[in-house]
Order: structure tokens, then C-alpha cells, then sequence
């Protein structure tokens, strides 16, 4: 990660995206030319059951200020049943992340399906309001050895 | 103690002699003072080495995973709730497991003794009912048991087992006052600055030694995530954000699993308060899941299994 220079400041948020949903809401919003902000770098994935908390964990101690993990629907999931096991997993991670003092905000959530293109840039409207707003990531980032 | 020791090695003899186990695990007298260590008995001539008091503080479930052999095993209420989920979690047959259950009012802290002890050095330490009794040289010492209990089992609220095929005594009552969370909904309400501070200082006494790991009956896996080189998840280093990753996903490992016993507390050369985690997930579980470890046999473990009406407020 380059110095940050507190003025010119931006965001910098990991997008995981599941292939079959919100990667593909992500594809529709580019190719109907909707406008949301560039801060989101996207990392695609089979199913949103494929992140493991590791990712997470990693991404921040390499110092991403936000991290976004989006798959699909209830009920919509290609494999039937991944974002149900992913949503559980992601209720206890999301609460100890507060409790350990990880800021709300800096790790988030979201369904948006593969028709949903306006959906899809409006939550990343909102993410990247909400982490510009938390400021830089400090906690749990790895300080890089001179 | 005496009692239960010698029902202990009745019923280990006889399962022994008529060929039911191929080997009793449970405790024996240690070299220290009032240390008991676990030990394995093949031959029924031998289980006069087995021994029962508050010192038998080890989870012995840590012994079971991928064991072939039958096995006949000594368990507190604790222990018996991680036998448990070895069975669910299919580390072991049930058929070959024989539990030889228990009820346990409490271990003895070792850490506390070395408190009040302040130096000096015990070298007999004789249990009573309700107190215990130090003497070293120069002094004799006598403490309430219930100022060295452990924090785990000041508020253990399953201090029966849960599992067992034989029970030695009679069955204790629960304590039904104590608050588990009460420590946890305590730090909940102070700042986020504050449990970040709380979380960075715990962790930067870890030394990274891996002893919570291997005293711990869940952590079973034959290549833990923790030594992976390829790929490397985890920064091998005690840098302070490479402890903290360890610490949480030993914590998250544990989710719906962890029962409480304490062995990791008891295992860490450096006091890191472990427990504050692993009980964390434990009340969200509880919360969100209504799962509570090692009680029901039939309930699935909480994240192998989902409902759709599961809470979802957290996700956009």
C-alpha cells in the first residue's frame, strides 16, 4: 500500500462478489453504464459460502479500509444452500468484529442479484460513504517493516 | 475423593476384565503435589494407579479424535459435553467410546495456589471437602476451595455429565445463579477503544506457543490452518495483528463447539485471557441459534446447519 496522503485520501474496499449474483449485478451495472465509485476492487468468487473469515482478516491486515462480501438472495443461491452457511458464519463474525473493536462499517454485507444493477451500485454508493466516513484503517493492520 | 477414586477403578477393572474397553483412560498421581496427570491403563492389575480429586483438571476428550480402539474413558461434566461433539463430529464411534461420568463441583485453579502460595513452596497439599490444605516447611495453610476455582467452573452450569455410561455418585444440582455471560455483556458495554485496547494488550502477551492449540479437545485437525505454509493465511510471527488473527480464528474455530472446559486457560504460560472470546460466540450462538454444546446428541452442530428465517439484519 502507497503512503497516505490525508487530503487525497480514498478508500480502499475489497469487493468479495459471488459468480453467479452479485458479480454478475456488477456486470450489468457496467455494461448499462450506471456510475458508482471506483474505490471497490473486485475479487470473484464461486458462492459467498467461499469466503472464509481468513480472507477477511488478511485483506485488513494488508491495510484495505473496507471490505464488502455480497452473494446472492436467500432462496437464489447457485449451490442451493452456500449463502444460508455463509450467512450464519457471518453473524458471528460480524458481532465479534464489534466486540473486539473492529468500527461497524469496515466489514460488510449484502445480497444483490444478478438483475439487480441499480441495487449493486447503490450499495457500493453506500459502503464507500460509510468507510470514507470510519477514515483509514488502523486496527488489525500490519505495520510494513522499514 | 477416596470413594469415588475406588468406584472409579471398581468399574475400570471390571470393564477391563470382561473385555469391553481396550484401554482406560483417566488420571493418575502426578511428581508435584496434587497434580494429577492422565495417564492409559491396558491391564486390569494397574488401575490402582487411578486416582480422583480436584486436581484432575485436564479435558481428557483432547485424547479421543481418531482413536481405532475401544476405549473407556473418565469424564467431568465438561469433558463429557466435548465427547460429545466428538461423536457428532464423527472423531469416534459412539459404540467404542465408554464414559465413565463424573459429577465435578469444580476443579482447583493451579494459578490461584501459586497466588496464595506467593513464592513459598507446598509440598503436601491435602484436599477436604470444601478446602484445601497447603503445607510447606514452615507453614500450613488452609483455603475454601471455592476461592481456587477456576473461572470457567465458578460458572459452570453443567457440572453433570451429559453423556456417560456409568455414573460414579450421585448426580450434584446445577447451579442455576450463575450468570455465564455476565463478564461478557460487561465488557460488551464499554467503548470500542477500549475492547480494541483490552483485545491488543491480551494478545500482545502471546508468545505464540501454540499450547491452547494442543490442549484443546476441538482442535483436532490432522494440518492446522495455524502451520499451513501453502498458502500461508496465517503471519507466523508474535508482530501484534498476526497474533490477533490467530486469536480470532481460534476463537471462530471454536463457534458452537467450545464448551467451556477451560483447558486452554489453564495450558497458556502467559495468562492471555482466552476465555473472553471463545465465550463471546458462545452467547452469540445461544443467541442466534439457540445451541448450547454437548447437550443435545441430536441437535446439528450450529454452522453445519441453517434455517431460512435465520436473523439477517446485519447484511445490506
Amino acid at each position: 500500500m502507497e503512503e497516505r496522503n490525508e487530503a487525497s485520501w480514498e478508500p480502499k474496499i475489497l469487493a468479495f462478489l459471488c459468480n453467479w449474483c452479485s458479480y454478475a449485478g456488477a456486470d450489468l451495472a457496467g455494461i448499462s453504464r450506471i456510475q458508482y465509485p471506483p474505490n471497490t476492487r473486485t475479487i470473484r468468487v464461486p458462492c459467498s459460502g467461499r469466503v472464509n473469515p481468513l480472507f477477511i482478516l488478511r485483506a485488513l491486515q494488508d491495510g484495505v479500509d473496507g471490505i464488502l462480501v455480497s452473494g446472492c438472495h436467500p432462496g437464489d443461491c447457485h449451490y442451493l444452500s452456500g449463502n444460508y452457511a455463509a450467512r450464519r458464519k457471518f453473524a458471528i463474525l460480524d458481532r465479534l468484529f464489534e466486540y473486539i473493536g473492529i468500527e461497524k462499517g469496515r466489514v460488510q454485507f449484502s445480497w444483490v442479484s444478478a438483475a439487480e444493477a441499480n441495487r449493486f451500485a447503490e450499495v457500493i454508493n453506500e459502503v464507500t460513504d460509510e468507510v470514507r466516513k470510519l477514515g483509514p484503517a488502523k486496527r488489525l493492520v500490519k505495520k510494513k517493516v522499514e | 475423593m477416596e470413594k469415588v477414586s475406588a468406584e472409579i477403578r471398581d468399574v475400570a477393572r471390571k470393564l477391563l476384565e470382561e473385555d469391553k474397553v481396550d484401554l482406560i483412560i483417566g488420571f493418575e498421581k502426578g511428581s508435584l503435589p496434587f497434580r494429577a496427570t492422565p495417564c492409559s491403563i491396558r491391564d486390569p492389575k494397574e488401575v490402582e494407579r487411578l486416582i480422583w480429586n480436584s486436581g484432575c483438571e485436564n479435558n481428557l476428550a483432547v485424547y479421543i479424535p481418531k482413536k481405532k480402539e475401544r476405549i473407556g474413558i473418565i469424564a467431568k461434566g465438561c469433558d463429557s459435553r466435548s465427547l460429545m461433539g466428538h461423536v457428532k463430529e464423527k472423531q469416534i464411534e459412539r459404540e467404542k467410546l465408554v464414559i465413565i461420568g463424573v459429577p465435578c463441583k469444580g476443579m482447583v485453579d493451579r494459578k490461584k495456589v501459586d497466588r496464595v502460595l506467593d513464592g513459598r513452596e507446598a509440598l503436601e497439599i491435602e484436599e477436604k471437602s470444601e478446602e484445601l490444605i497447603l503445607k510447606g516447611h514452615d507453614f500450613e495453610e488452609v483455603v475454601p476451595k471455592g476461592d481456587l476455582l477456576p473461572d470457567s467452573c465458578k460458572t459452570c452450569t453443567h457440572r453433570n455429565p451429559t453423556l456417560f455410561d456409568f455414573m460414579i455418585g450421585d448426580n450434584l444440582d446445577e447451579n442455576k445463579e450463575a450468570d455465564e455471560f455476565e463478564a461478557i455483556n460487561k465488557f460488551e458495554a464499554r467503548s470500542s477503544d477500549e475492547r480494541w485496547e483490552y483485545f491488543t494488550r491480551e494478545a500482545n502477551k502471546c508468545i505464540r506457543c501454540y499450547a491452547c492449540r494442543n490442549a484443546c479437545p476441538l482442535c483436532y485437525c490432522e494440518e492446522c490452518c495455524v502451520d499451513n505454509s501453502q498458502p500461508q493465511w496465517f503471519g507466523k510471527s508474535i508482530e501484534l495483528t498476526d497474533t490477533q488473527v490467530f486469536h480470532i480464528m481460534r476463537a471462530f474455530h471454536a463457534t458452537g463447539r467450545c464448551v467451556d472446559c477451560g483447558a486452554c486457560v489453564r495450558a497458556c504460560p502467559m495468562d492471555v485471557d482466552l476465555r473472553f472470546l471463545n465465550k463471546k460466540i458462545e452467547k452469540d450462538v445461544r443467541e442466534l441459534y439457540s445451541f448450547e454444546a454437548g447437550v443435545d446428541i441430536d441437535q446439528p452442530p450450529p454452522l453445519s446447519t441453517f434455517r431460512p428465517d435465520d436473523q439477517d439484519e446485519f447484511i445490506k
